[in-house]
């Protein structure tokens, strides 16, 4: 141990990072750390309040009622044999845990720039932590959407699982990775161009509405086929449209529509990757 | 014996932004990336300047650090003491991978954890005991060393009774406690720590000190400490390196170190006085004070073995009063070495006409011990008594150690402890 061949340091810190480096044998060192960030932010969340955990229900509850009320009752978008509120119900807790992905990772620089700046650990750690977090939130919100859909079931409503379902947590894990890879990215920019922060939050409110939440994908382009492209080319309606045919059997899976959206999520979580990387050696001096 | 060297750096160095960052970087962003794809060097490393807060630079880049280069041994302390700004906590950034160098490596045969301001990570909301788990996590400990070591953290935290109260109800020093105490227990090779013991009573700073002696000394670990406590740094710290403006200033001896750090580079062996702040009485002004040597040289170092003289030069404006000189000397750490009054001077017998006059004070050689030293100069009055000025930091000088027959010292080459350093007589 005590020899001094002049190659035999353990590491060695210098200015660039390698173009590409995902060290996984780091992060598989630091998994206690990103268990421990998990746990934290589920207990903590709704410390001190009086409903804790309901919270985690009264959200997308309330805003399923309130998309039935005005997309469906009075706008009057049709979801066919599927009653509105479940159809309602499936799109957000699914769109919730993109979004909670994507705004939770999206400014992981900015909110952990003082613990980031003074001790060092995987930085992929935090945005992983927040995906996983969110996962654990997104069961609890689904347990909610499953019991609604029994009791649907037996109001006699027209409802039949599709075998697809086995997939389903292939399609939750690429929304994950979506959100994890876009948020990565723009926590990356954000650090130098605060400009994306005020953008991320309008931005998700209007890719809600690309993003085939409160209607059927086709339903866009029958009324609207000349900015149906819109829709098409977001990959996230295909995900959303896909899980509500698993979970409702409604709506159309486009093979060629999910490679798309395969293909991409890779593509954003890579770029994420490489961006986040090149960032975490020097944000500190300009977060 | 060959030196088993645990961390070295080569050619450390930092450049930051200053100013607003934000506005423009997308110029140089892109500027920069153009110099890139035209394979030329990124045109803002050239124009960085070197960080110095006082005077203003016309540059937007300031170098933090420049070409920083030491190396440590393993099982040393090593303390790294300078002023505010003057790129340690960069460097300890760097070291612990938090920010990456802009040139340069430094390379590590272990583990490096940091320590830079305890309580990172902390969560209010959280109890100690999660916290315990929480923050030896971050600083990269697992699950299963910190079961290992719960119990002995918990002790010596001293917060047994609090361990399942969220943190957010601790006291300031609670926190550091438990900080400390999970900080203490991480096992990496090199720990960098940096202002721990600026919290805390102390009792605890005391323990803190010596769970630092039992890591370095007993356990064999590497440290470096960073800290403003010079007390805490001497007890701890075997070599020092004191770091001015982002580059190393000296590197040596602790002791040696934290007297370069508090030498006043203020100081001088001359001093003129401007028409409008000389320092005055109602009947005289002082204009002028030199350190000079044995051949009546401006001189600001001088060796243990000569003489130093101080000389004085004031105005008389009004006649006839009677007066005499007191003279005062400091060492580095401002305690008072000596005082001595001009108790026979013909000042006080006959008042002087208006007019320059001069006066000087001899200090021995073989009296004072090495080291930096501030004169104060005061003038008198006995009946009644009365001090007309006294002025502090007229003039300051160093004392330069020497080996030989002649000195104090003689021929030992250690440490040689004690505020003077006169020869005495040892009778048989």
């Amino acid at each position: 141990m005590n020899n001094n061949s002049p190659n035999d340091w353990l590491f060695e810190i210098t200015p660039k990072n390698k173009f590409f480096s995902l060290n996984l044998r780091e992060v598989w060192q630091y998994r206690d750390l990103l268990f421990l960030f998990v746990k934290r932010d589920v207990i903590t969340v709704y410390k001190q309040t009086v409903l804790g955990p309901l919270w985690y229900l009264i959200q997308p509850l309330f805003t399923s009622v309130t998309f039935t009320i005005i997309f469906n009752n009075v706008a009057g978008i049709d979801t066919g044999t599927v009653p509105p509120f479940l159809f309602n119900l499936a799109g957000i807790t699914v769109w919730n845990y993109f979004t909670a992905c994507l705004t939770g990772t999206s400014d992981t620089f900015k909110a952990n720039a003082a613990i980031f700046g003074k001790v060092y650990f995987p930085r992929i750690i935090t945005p992983l932590s927040v995906v996983i977090s969110n996962l654990v939130k997104f069961g609890i919100q689904f347990l909610i959407f499953i019991g609604f859909y029994i009791f649907y079931y037996f109001q006699g409503a027209n409802l039949g699982l599709n075998s697809l379902i086995l997939f389903f947590p292939v399609l939750i894990v690429m929304m994950g990775i979506l959100g994890l890879g876009l948020g990565m990215l723009i926590s990356a920019t954000v650090t130098k161009y605060r400009d994306f922060i005020h953008l991320i939050g309008f931005g998700i409110q209007l890719l809600m509405y690309l993003s085939a939440v409160m209607y059927p994908m086709e339903l866009i382009k029958d009324k609207l086929p000349s900015y149906g492209w819109l829709v098409e080319y977001n990959p996230l309606a295909y995900i959303i449209e896909t899980a509500r045919y698993m979970l409702l059997n409604v709506g159309e899976v486009s093979i060629l529509g999910l490679s798309y959206t395969f293909v991409v999520t890779i593509a954003v979580f890579f770029i994420g990757l490489l961006v986040f990387n090149k960032t975490e050696k020097s944000f500190i001096d300009t977060v | 014996m060959k030196k088993d060297i645990i961390l070295k750096a080569e050619n450390i160095s930092k450049q930051y932004r200053l100013g607003q960052v934000g506005t423009g970087t997308l110029s140089h962003d892109i500027n920069r990336w153009w110099h890139k794809i035209r394979g030329k060097e990124n045109p803002y490393l050239k124009i960085g300047e070197t960080n110095d807060r006082s005077t203003k630079g016309s540059s937007d880049y300031v170098w933090a650090l420049q070409d920083i280069n030491f190396e440590v041994e393993r099982g040393e302390v090593l303390g790294i003491i300078g002023k505010n700004g003057a790129g340690k906590s960069t460097l300890l950034k760097i070291l612990s991978k938090v920010t990456a160098p802009t040139t340069g490596s430094i390379k590590s045969r272990g583990r490096i954890a940091s320590l830079l301001e305890v309580g990172t990570g902390f969560n209010g909301e959280m109890t100690g005991r999660e916290n315990i788990f929480l923050n030896g996590a971050i600083l990269g400990m697992t699950k299963k060393e910190i079961t290992s070591k719960l119990d002995e953290i918990i002790e010596f935290s001293g917060c047994e009774r609090y361990i399942d109260t969220p943190v957010k109800r601790y006291s300031s020093g609670m926190t550091v406690r438990l900080a400390f105490a999970v900080a203490a227990f991480l096992e990496p090779e090199i720990l960098v720590i940096d202002e721990v013991l600026a919290v805390g009573d102390a009792e605890f700073q005391k323990k803190a000190i010596g769970k630092m002696q039992d890591i370095s000394k007993g356990e064999g670990r590497t440290v470096l400490f960073v800290s403003h406590n010079m007390a805490a740094v001497k007890s701890l710290c075997t070599r020092g390196i004191v770091m001015e403006k982002g580059s190393i200033k000296y590197e040596g001896r602790i002791d040696d170190a934290i007297e370069k750090y508090l030498e006043d580079e203020n100081t001088t062996a001359h001093h003129i006085w401007n028409e409008s702040d000389k320092p005055k009485g109602d009947f005289i002004e002082l204009t002028e004070v030199k350190v000079l040597n044995k051949y009546d040289a401006i001189t600001i170092n001088h060796s243990i073995l000569d003489e130093v003289k101080i000389e004085f030069t004031y105005q008389i404006f009004r006649e006839g009063e009677l007066f005499t000189h007191g003279f005062n000397l400091y060492n580095v750490e401002n305690v008072h070495i000596l005082s001595s009054h001009d108790k026979n001077s013909s000042t006080l017998k006959q008042a002087l006409r208006i007019g320059k006059y001069k006066t000087a004070i001899i200090i021995p050689g073989n009296l004072l011990a090495e080291g930096s030293y501030s004169c104060s100069f005061a003038i008198m009055r006995y009946s009644p008594f009365h001090i007309e000025f006294h002025e502090m930091n007229t003039v300051g000088f160093n004392i330069i150690d020497e080996f030989g027959g002649q000195t104090v010292r003689g021929n030992y080459s250690g440490h040689y402890p004690g505020l003077i350093r006169p020869e005495l007589e040892w009778k048989k």
